[in-house]
Formats: structure tokens, C-alpha cells, sequence
């Protein structure tokens, strides 16, 4: 399963380059993060609880990040093991384009999926990896403010997060 | 005027009073004994991987756990072992690698079971497995077939290749096979898959096992189609348990279709653990097991030649088959895409040369094993497809040229190229049948009909033989099979007249308990509900090899007339003594032993009184009692024919396949009872159809099993299905069995899949459109594709 996709954020490459960095920011955008800790250069390890079609379950996995250019461009590839309910493994690679004041992120996101994820889930899995990488960077974009034009349309995505909160925290 | 009970009566099945009323005793619905606990495995949810470490210490741990197993619990004991010796073209034995237990070192397909954990209850087990830490080390699914030939990835490192044989059919055919192709007037070609199909037999597996540390004494209660073959699969090479030690018991089974002939891994592990925890421990199956772990069926890539001269004589078939055996050698897994699929391969014929040559690969899926017709589908598929393709390339219509390369009624026996002895048929009759009661002639105006309503119509054709009634024992061990195929019976006659009689076959659909006492009543001339079938439990039925390949009534139901012949011969003794008369002057008719030519008679039921209160006895001729056992190995297979067609109709816009008329004609020589028979062949036609529009078991590229649920593996429904038209009327009594019967329980699944695909590339070529060949299942997409491709 292969989706690409690009979102505007506003805010400029270092600092969006920096919230793809932090724990903290990974987990608040992760859909389903329970837990999220370690750095980028030791890579990170996630609890995930998430239901795809008829199978939920708390997936663990580990994060790595490589090929790191600071601020152009990563690489985020993961494992997440779901016990009975099988595994998803991929990986994202992340450009980052400046535009303005703004950032151009685009990704290329790869999944696989085994198990039971994908004895029940086959059918479903692109969408669900799609509306997963959506809320990601819905979310994202929310950490780190958003266009006002996309404000509205993912408004809905993460209500009790005030917008924008990351800058506000590495600006203060 | 029909007769109601005896042969040829359509006797109502006893045994669905209790279906109907859910009163079945299913292994699940065994109440649960006192200890009782519950076995649930831990399977890999990678296609192949190597096993790097389990550490099972925190599921140990676990509340209600009693024990937890992996592979290296079984490191010493043997594997599950293939029933079939294959030698390859150039003599060397085909490749066996253990087929162990649990997954020892490498898992192999997805669902390869590595651990299993017993526990109180069966939620306390899966909470248990959740906890058992397996690091295992993905490796590159083998997948391709022929991929994997040339691959220096293996299944099994062990044996160094992904090749269990190559096998030609005949060897010595080969040459002269190659030059009639070479020097033909005219070769069709065509390339096809036979998709690869989940049996979904609606009970899934479920094993119970328990033992008894007195008598050191296990007990299995099992879905199984042959409970003796079971037995001794575990006792003489996986567990080792001596066979007067262990009981298998088959209670009902909901529909096996194949997948349960086999001896499956499960079976061993619960009672491995029965002895470990001193408990009853039970495995039952859910759905995604049953998609994951029941040996699949089909799954061939076959390319086949068909040579011709001018007029359509057939010359040569020349099939290369590669057939997926999955990640290991289930029992008869060698077996059905060699003998029971090379030697149909001459077809109804005349054709004088026939090579068949077949490389079994091992890939990282489920294994691969006989289901519901078992090789000749893929025979019979690949055959009615190619001359289908040769009638429309030579411009001779379809049943024209079938009919002109039959072999003829005078003809038999009669010797196939591809090695084999045909007792007896009629093809022609079947298909002059065929045209009468489908009315062939009205396919044109129902062709206008469709038209007329922007639909095209096809009508497509298949004439079909089988081998059943599997198998004389001499001819099969010559072939390489390591067990016998006969079957066995006892008949006991009790004080009070009424019969049991225990069968070595086993009923799971196909209505013994009703057809079996119709043949004992119709030879003792009383009545059939005298009589009882006792069948599926190993401590009560003689040593039988079960039922699969439609042999039940053809080996089985011999060896019951052969049981019943005897008994007869005692009672004519035992009579003779109490009418004063030497035996050879009894005549025995109607339930009634008499003196020739004189008055004096003796009841049935009068004589086995007397056998077992022996008063005034002659026990120094004659034993008390009345039971007499007999085993029956048949001298040849049987082989039902049959002339199907169908009338389909295609949506242009959207591709889709409506099947409007079926019609099945078939030879199962006598016919016990007509209505099982046309049940029989209504439930084959089912899964023929489904296999040529619908089913497909589905993995992708890293072995995942994308069809593993009924929202992904479409079976046929009522709706997908049209009434049937069956006839069995033109059958030509098989010449070696007491019985003239033939077999009928696959018929429907091997004619139907041909005929649908033919229909349909007739239709599509009425609408203009030079469509030769679509793979099945013909899904509304892979037709709409060929259809605006061509």
C-alpha cells in the first residue's frame, strides 16, 4: 500500500523540521497514541491502540528516523506488533519545501500489514491507512498552526488541542 | 411403480430428523467433561520467517494456565507424513521434509502454528497466547510457483530447492507424444490457472483429546472423514502411541469436502497435552483458522496441447502443470495432482498419446491437498477448455467433435493413453440425454431472448470421466501409495432380528445410515429400519479407510454386500438345520429361508434367534452367533461420466455472469437412491459454479492471505445458483463391483467449472468480442477487462 500526499503548515522548515523530532509532538498527532518516548537518534518506542474494521488492538512498536537533513528532508520507518491481531510495519519519507512563511510537507508513506489485519482488514487497509496519515498531519498541522483557509475543514480532527501549541511552547 | 425402501428407492434420510432438529452431535457439542480444558495456538502472522526465540515464561505465569508447548516439545517425535510415493522423471524420490507438530526453527505459512497453551478455559488460553514473546525474523515469502523453481530461497532449507518432483505421465509416452504435436495438422494451446479454493466445510475442525493414566489409554474425538486413517497416521508415525491404545472417534461432521481426510498437527498436540496435564483439553477451530490452516484445494498453473489432424481427430494432449503443494506435504498432497490428475488426462477419447508432465513447489502457504474431486477437476478443466478452444479454431461445433473422438459403447474395457482401464460407459448416450433434457435446440430462440434484452447468452459444453471407488490396493502400491484402499464391514445380526452393521466409511453429508440399510434390507428382504449404520468410532467399526474420492458406496457399500452375502450363507445353514434340509437345498427370498420345492419355511428373524440361543445346535458344524465381517478391495477404480452443459447470460455493460440453466447428466452406473444422488450432484454444481465465478483464495506478494474471511472469499449463495436440471437415467452398471455402482459425491464439483467458462467465452464471442480464455473465478471485473480488451 503506497499514498503520497502534501499539506501546507504554517509555520517555517526548522520548526516543523524540529516537532517531527520530539516525542511529545509524535505523540499528541499519532491517531491512538498511548505512549511515545526516546529521541531521534535512539529512535522511539509507541504504544498505539487502534481499531482497523473488525480487529482492534494495542499495537508496540519502535520508530527509527534516518536519513536525516536538517531541515529538508527523513525518513520515519516503524514496526507496530498487535499480538493475535497481527502487524503493521512501513515507513514515510518526509520532504519538507519551504514556501514563505510557510512549509510544504509532502510524504510517500509505504504500509504493510500481516495477521489478522490482513485476513479481515485487506479490503479496508488503504483507507484506513489514509485516514491515519490524514489525522497525522491534520494533527500536525494543528500542533504547529494552520493555514486559515484548512482551519475549518480539520477543526474536528483534534478539538482539545489548541492550535498551534507546539510553536507557542519552543517560541516561549 | 417407485419403490419406497430397498435399492432404487428414493428412501428419505433418516439422519436429517436429527440435522433438522439440531440435535447432530458435533465434536464441539460433546458435553464438556468434568476436566476439561482448552488448547489455543499461537500462529505466525508471517508467511516465512525464522524463529530467532519464544519465551513463553510470562504466559506460563497466567492465570488458569496449565501448559504451554512449542516445536521442541516435538523435536523427537516424527512428522506428519504424505500417503503417496512420487518418484521424479529421472528416478529420484520426490522431496519429504518433516512436517512436524508445532513449527520448529522456521514457520512456514501464515497461520504455521509455533506454540499452543492449555489453560482452564479457552479465554484464560488466547489471553495466554497474546503473552507468549516470539521473535521470528521475516524472510521473503516464496509465492510464484515458477518463481520458485529458479528461486535460491526455500520453504525448506534442508532439501536445497522448492521442487518435491517432476513427474511425467507416461515417460515412456513422451517421444511419441512430442511428434504427433510436431507433425499435427493442427495445435491448440492454452495457458490456465484452476484457482486456488477454500474447502469452508460449514462445521470447522475441532479436537478433543483425553487419557486415562490406568489403562495408559488415549481417547480422540476428532472432524474427521477416515478415523482408522487418522489413527494410524498418529500411532505408526507422528506420536507413536500404539493403535490398541488409542480411540478416534468421527461423531457428525459438517461437511469435509476433502479437508478433513487429513491428519492435522492440532490433533496431535491435544493429546500430547490430554497426557501432560492429565486433562481433557479441547481444540476448537475458529473461522480465520479454517481459511488459514485447512489444507486449500487446486491451485494449478497448467499449460495443455491439443493436437489434431484436418478433420478433429485428436491426436496428442500434452499438458505442463505446476502444481502449489503449499509450505508442506499434507497426506495425500502428492497424490492428487499426479495420479488422481495425470491419469483422467486422456479424457473420454480415443486419443492415442497422452503426456502429462507435473512439478509440484513448495511455497509459504497453506498446504495443498485433495478437495471435492481432487485432480480430475483440474484433468477435466484443463481438457474441456482446450478442445473447447480447438472446436472454435477448426470451426466444428463443440459436441460435434466431442462426439467424434468418444470412445464408443463397443469399445470397452477400453485402455486410455494416459493408463488407465474404463470398464464401462456411453458417452454418447449421456450427451444425446444431455441434448434432450436441456433442450439444446431452444438455445437459439433463448439466445434472441437475451439479445433482445441487451444481454448476451453463451452456451457451453463439457463431457467429463473420473476415477473413483478409490482404489485396488495392488495397483496402488505399485504407484507408490504406502496404504491400501480397501474398505471394511460388519454385519451383526442380533438375538431379536435387528441388524448393526459397522462401516469403515464415514458418513459426513452423503446419507450412509439411509443408503446402507436400503442395501442390507433389499438383500435379507426385511425392513430397513431394522437396521442401524454404526460408522466413525475406531473401538466399534473394523478397520476401514474412510470416505473421500467418492469410493463410500463403491468400496464400502461392496464390502457391506460382501459382510451380508456371508451372513446369508450362515442363515441358510443355521435354517437348513432347523427344516431338517442340507443347506444348498435352501432357497432364501423375501425374508424367508424355505426348502426347495416343499412348504416348510423359517423366518429371518426365527434363524437369528436360533443363533444366538443355541438349543438343539449343531455346534460341532455351525458356530452360534450371527456376524459375519468382510473387507472388499476393489479390482479397478469405477469411472462416472457425465455430459453437462449451461446457458449463461452476460451483462455487456458491467461483465457480470448470470448462470440461467444447468444441466448435469451423469453415469454413477446403479443408483442406490436417486433423490441423495441428485442431492450429491446439486451440492457439487454449487461448488463447481462458485469455483468458476466466485471463490479464490487470495495471498499477496509477502504471503498474507487477503481472502481470509467471508467478506473476501465469496461463496456461492442461493441466488448465485440456478435450478438444476439432473438426470441419471443413461448409466452403464460398473462391471466389478457387486453394486454396478460408480460414485457420485464429485461429479458435480469436476463438470460444472468447464462448462460455466465455456458458456461464457461463447457469449462473449456472440457479442463480437475474440475473448479465448479468462482465468477463474470469471468475477464481473476479470470479464468486463477481457470483454474491452479484445
Amino acid at each position: 500500500m503506497n499514498l503520497s500526499d502534501t499539506k501546507t503548515i504554517d509555520a517555517d522548515r526548522a520548526t516543523v523540521y524540529a516537532a517531527l523530532l520530539n516525542a511529545e509532538v509524535l505523540q499528541a498527532c499519532v491517531p491512538g497514541c498511548q505512549e511515545m518516548t526516546g529521541s531521534p537518534e535512539s529512535g522511539f518506542e509507541a504504544v498505539v491502540v487502534q481499531k482497523v474494521g473488525p480487529v482492534k488492538a494495542t499495537f508496540k512498536g519502535a520508530v527509527q528516523l534516518s536519513e536525516m537533513v536538517e531541515p529538508e528532508s527523513l525518513t520515519i520507518t516503524g514496526e507496530g506488533k498487535g499480538g493475535a491481531a497481527g502487524f503493521a510495519k512501513g515507513g514515510a519519507k518526509v520532504r519538507l519545501e519551504a514556501d514563505g512563511d510557510q512549509t510544504i510537507l509532502h510524504y510517500d508513506v509505504e504500509a504493510k500489514v500481516g495477521g489478522k489485519l490482513a485476513q479481515l482488514g485487506s479490503r479496508i487497509i488503504d483507507g484506513f491507512a489514509k485516514k491515519m496519515a490524514d489525522q497525522f498531519f491534520s494533527n500536525f498541522q494543528d500542533a504547529l498552526g494552520t493555514p486559515s483557509q484548512e482551519v475549518a475543514a480539520t477543526a474536528e480532527a483534534a478539538p482539545e488541542q489548541k492550535k498551534g501549541w507546539f510553536r507557542k511552547l519552543v517560541k516561549s | 411403480m417407485p419403490k419406497d425402501t430397498g435399492i432404487g428407492a428414493s428412501t428419505r434420510r433418516r439422519e436429517d430428523v436429527r440435522f433438522l432438529k439440531g440435535k447432530g452431535q458435533y465434536t464441539d457439542d460433546i458435553p464438556p467433561a468434568h476436566d476439561q480444558a482448552a488448547a489455543v495456538f499461537a500462529r505466525s502472522t508471517v508467511a516465512n520467517g525464522v524463529i530467532k526465540s519464544i519465551d513463553t515464561s510470562v504466559a506460563e505465569s497466567m492465570p488458569g494456565v496449565l501448559a504451554v508447548f512449542t516445536g521442541a516439545d516435538f523435536a523427537d517425535v516424527g512428522g506428519n507424513p504424505a500417503g503417496w510415493l512420487i518418484n521424479s522423471r529421472d528416478g529420484e524420490p520426490m522431496k519429504e521434509p518433516k512436517r512436524p507438530v508445532l513449527a520448529h526453527g522456521k514457520v512456514r505459512h501464515v497461520g504455521d502454528a509455533y506454540a499452543a497453551v492449555i489453560a482452564e478455559t479457552e479465554k484464560q488460553a488466547r489471553d495466554a497466547v497474546e503473552a507468549i514473546e516470539a521473535d521470528i525474523e521475516e524472510l521473503p515469502a516464496i509465492m510464484d510457483v515458477k518463481a520458485a523453481l529458479t528461486s535460491d530461497n526455500f520453504v525448506h532449507d534442508e532439501i536445497g530447492t522448492n521442487q518435491c518432483f517432476d513427474w511425467g505421465w507416461i515417460e515412456d509416452n513422451r517421444r511419441a507424444t512430442d511428434d504427433a504435436i510436431k507433425g499435427a495438422a493442427h495445435v491448440t494451446t492454452l495457458e490456465l490457472v484452476n484457482n486456488r479454493l477454500v474447502p469452508n466445510a460449514m462445521e470447522p475442525r475441532c479436537s478433543m483429546a483425553s487419557y486415562k493414566e490406568s489403562s495408559d489409554e488415549y481417547t480422540l474425538h476428532t472432524t474427521s472423514q477416515n478415523p482408522h486413517l487418522t489413527r494410524l497416521l498418529i500411532s505408526a508415525f507422528v506420536m507413536g502411541i500404539p493403535e490398541n491404545k488409542l480411540t478416534v472417534i468421527a461423531p457428525d461432521v459438517g461437511g469435509g469436502f476433502g479437508s478433513k481426510i487429513y491428519h492435522y498437527g492440532e490433533e496431535a498436540l491435544v493429546l500430547a497435552a490430554a497426557k501432560r496435564v492429565g486433562r481433557t483439553v479441547k481444540w476448537t477451530s475458529d473461522r480465520t483458522e479454517a481459511f488459514l490452516t485447512d489444507a486449500h484445494g487446486r491451485d494449478h498453473v497448467t499449460k495443455i496441447e491439443l493436437a489434431t489432424d484436418a478433420e478433429g481427430n485428436f491426436l496428442a494432449f500434452r499438458t505442463e502443470t505446476y502444481a502449489n503443494v503449499g509450505a508442506y506435504l499434507s497426506n495425500f498432497a502428492t497424490a492428487t495432482p499426479t495420479f488422481l490428475h495425470g491419469t483422467l488426462m486422456a479424457g473420454n477419447y480415443t486419443v492415442p498419446n497422452v503426456y502429462v508432465n507435473v512439478k509440484a513447489v513448495f511455497t509459504n502457504t497453506a498446504p495443498v491437498d485433495a478437495y471435492r474431486g481432487a485432480g480430475r477437476p483440474e484433468a477435466t478443466y484443463s481438457l474441456e477448455r482446450v478442445i473447447d478452444k480447438c472446436a472454435r479454431e477448426l470451426g466444428m461445433d463443440p459436441i460435434a467433435l466431442r462426439r467424434k473422438n468418444f470412445i464408443k459403447p463397443d469399445q470397452y474395457p477400453f485402455a486410455s493413453a494416459a493408463g488407465l482401464e474404463y470398464d464401462s460407459g456411453n458417452y454418447d448416450a449421456l450427451m444425446d440425454k444431455m441434448e434432450e433434457v436441456a433442450d439444446v435446440a431452444g438455445f437459439a430462440a433463448r439466445r434472441k431472448a437475451s439479445e433482445s434484452k441487451g444481454m448476451l447468452r453463451g452456451f457451453g459444453v463439457n463431457a467429463y470421466v473420473e476415477a473413483c471407488g478409490i482404489a485396488p490396493s495392488n495397483l496402488v502400491g505399485v504407484l507408490g501409495s504406502r496404504v491400501g484402499l480397501y474398505d471394511a464391514a460388519t454385519v451383526r445380526v442380533n438375538a431379536t432380528g435387528n441388524l448393526s452393521v459397522m462401516v469403515g466409511a464415514h458418513s459426513h453429508g452423503q446419507g450412509h445410515e439411509t443408503v446402507f440399510p436400503q442395501i442390507v434390507s433389499d438383500m435379507l428382504g426385511i425392513d430397513a429400519q431394522s437396521i442401524d449404520i454404526v460408522h466413525g468410532d475406531t473401538s466399534k467399526i473394523p478397520f476401514g479407510m474412510g470416505t473421500y474420492g467418492s469410493r463410500s458406496l463403491a468400496v464400502c457399500g461392496s464390502a457391506v454386500v460382501r459382510a451380508t452375502e456371508k451372513i446369508i450363507a450362515k442363515a441358510k445353514k443355521i435354517a437348513g438345520h432347523m427344516l431338517e434340509a442340507a443347506d444348498t437345498d435352501i432357497e432364501f427370498k423375501d425374508g424367508q429361508f424355505s426348502v426347495v420345492g416343499t412348504n416348510k419355511s423359517v423366518s429371518f428373524g426365527e434363524v437369528a434367534l436360533k443363533a444366538y440361543i443355541p438349543h438343539n445346535f449343531p455346534i460341532e458344524d455351525i458356530e452360534p452367533g450371527l456376524e459375519e465381517t468382510a473387507f472388499y478391495d476393489p479390482a479397478n477404480f469405477t469411472f462416472p461420466s457425465g455430459a453437462y452443459c449451461c446457458e449463461v447470460e452476460v451483462d455487456p455493460d458491467t461483465g457480470k455472469v448470470r448462470v440461467d440453466r444447468m444441466t448435469a447428466v451423469d453415469d454413477f452406473g446403479n443408483v442406490m437412491n436417486p433423490m441423495i444422488v441428485t442431492g450429491q450432484v446439486h451440492g457439487g454444481l454449487g461448488q463447481g459454479i462458485g469455483q468458476a465465478l466466485l471463490e479464490a483464495a487470495r495471498y499477496n506478494e509477502d504471503g498474507q492471505l487477503e481472502s481470509a474471511s467471508y467478506m473476501d472469499y465469496a461463496m456461492p449463495r442461493a441466488d448465485d445458483l440456478p435450478f438444476y436440471i439432473v438426470d441419471h437415467s443413461q448409466g452403464t452398471p460398473c462391471t466389478h463391483n457387486p453394486l454396478g455402482a460408480k460414485g457420485c459425491g464429485e461429479a458435480g464439483a469436476i463438470g460444472s467449472p468447464p462448462t460455466v467458462v465455456n458458456a461464457v467465452i461463447d457469449a462473449l464471442q456472440s457479442g463480437g468480442k475474440n475473448v479465448t480464455h479468462i482465468d477463474m473465478p470469471l468475477t464481473p471485473h476479470r470479464v468486463w477487462s477481457a470483454m474491452n480488451n479484445a
